[in-house]
């Protein structure tokens, strides 16, 4: 059986560019930069406490 | 990803094992550092802070130095340490000692209106800028009481944590396959929920975790990387004056500065290091300029100016370790970004101690049922293997 790769990686590896960015936006820019830096760094606690919280589908 | 599930779960267990109650320790006393700025200027009842631009005029340092350690002056005879100015909060520190020789321990500060030099508080020998549950909670985040060897102890513990969180991020594949992202399976276990939330949290923010947790260890190493630099590049410089007596008199600290700022057009002074044979220079100002965005305020860059002569000797480049030292800073204090980014910073530190937790009460509750789960994945691995090799 083939591991789907996308499935498995897609949203973490979404998750884990917009964290990358967020890091790097308020160290190289101001103002809104920085606004930029808090909210994508507040997407991947959003994913998973959205997860870990919501009632889960029958796979 | 050679190493087969079961190597890697037993990488991720043991690295975790020994450093989850240090990264613990860590990760709670982390949280009010996050705040270190705030908390502590609350406590010291500052005046409200009026930020510092780059053209705004400082009040006389010279004046400044005299009205500390002048014949009228607050503390008279002591000695100054160093300078620094305190954009945020407009003021200007002075580190000083009751004599150049005396123990380190006994150095206290003065804060200055940057503005117009007036004394906002001035410090005894043994009172503190923060509060002391705060300087306890700095000591426990980073040498454990303990020191460079604590120091260095915890870099080890962080170094533990990295391999922790890559050896997790290695298991994530197998231990969720055919789980869509932000399963939670409630109709098992309790356990097996714990171990979906500790996947979830752990793969959702490990682009985080590895930033902190790096640059974390970075810090650590910093005593040993400023101890190198100055017996490599400053001892260089200095070679010549080897043996020479510090000087008695001291030329203008002002003119310093200004000599400071015209050899560094478009930078800004950060601080002045006084002479001083360990930490600096015994005959110069060393003086660390920095630049005006958010990363160039960081990568302060130093020189010396002769304070026998009050001539410029030197402009020094940072050497690369350095320049990684003063890029980790900010990427691990989450101090870059205002107010909204230290609250993110201090969430996601929350769900860096529940994924420790729920990894402590996993290892807890581990039953036979894990072993079996192992073997089952390692077939399954086997099987997946030897249908791409033949694909």
């Amino acid at each position: 059986m083939k591991t789907d790769f996308p499935r498995l990686w897609g949203v973490p590896l979404l998750l884990g560019v917009i964290t990358a960015a967020g890091l790097l936006a308020g160290l190289f820019g101001d103002g809104v930069w920085d606004v930029f830096s808090a909210i994508a760094l507040g997407i991947p606690i959003l994913a998973a406490g959205w997860n870990a919280g919501r009632r889960q589908p029958r796979r | 990803m050679v190493l087969s599930v079961r190597k890697w779960y037993w990488v991720h267990k043991w690295s975790s094992l020994i450093c989850t109650l240090f990264l613990l320790v860590v990760c709670v006393t982390g949280l009010p550092l996050i705040f270190l700025d705030e908390i502590s200027a609350h406590w010291r009842c500052d005046p409200s802070p009026a930020e510092l631009s780059a053209a705004t005029p400082l009040t006389n340092l010279d004046r400044l130095v005299a009205s500390a350690t002048g014949k009228g002056g607050i503390f008279p005879g002591e000695t100054v340490r160093w300078l620094s100015i305190e954009d945020d909060s407009g003021q200007i520190w002075m580190g000083l000692a009751p004599s150049y020789d005396a123990p380190r321990g006994l150095d206290h500060v003065v804060r200055f209106d940057a503005r117009s030099g007036k004394v906002i508080h001035a410090a005894r020998s043994g009172e503190h800028t923060s509060p002391l549950w705060l300087g306890l909670m700095f000591r426990l985040h980073t040498d454990l009481f303990a020191g460079l060897y604590g120091e260095l102890f915890l870099a080890a513990m962080g170094a533990l944590f990295v391999v922790a969180t890559v050896s997790g991020v290695a298991l994530y594949g197998p231990f969720m396959k055919n789980l869509s992202f932000g399963t939670v399976r409630r109709e098992k276990s309790a356990r097996v929920q714990w171990l979906d939330i500790h996947n979830l949290l752990g793969i959702a923010t490990v682009v985080w975790v590895i930033a902190v947790g790096v640059t974390g260890i970075i810090n650590q190493l910093s005593t040993p990387l400023y101890d190198i630099w100055r017996s490599t590049a400053l001892s260089g410089l200095l070679a010549d004056d080897k043996g020479q007596p510090m000087p008695a008199q001291l030329s203008s600290v002002q003119a310093a500065y200004r000599t400071a700022l015209r050899a560094e057009p478009g930078r800004a002074v950060r601080s002045i290091r006084f002479p001083d044979g360990e930490l600096g220079s015994p005959y110069h100002y060393l003086i660390w300029t920095k630049g005006d965005t958010p990363l160039t305020s960081q990568l302060l860059k130093p020189l010396l100016v002769d304070a026998r002569t009050g001539q410029l000797s030197a402009t020094l480049s940072l050497p690369w370790y350095l320049t990684v030292l003063l890029t980790a800073r900010p990427l691990h204090f989450g101090d870059y970004g205002g107010l909204p980014l230290k609250l993110i910073w201090a969430a996601l530190d929350l769900v860096a101690i529940v994924i420790l937790i729920s990894g402590l009460m996993l290892w807890k509750s581990r039953r036979a049922a894990v072993a079996s789960r192992l073997a089952e994945l390692d077939v399954h691995r086997v099987a997946t293997a030897s249908d791409t090799l033949h694909n």
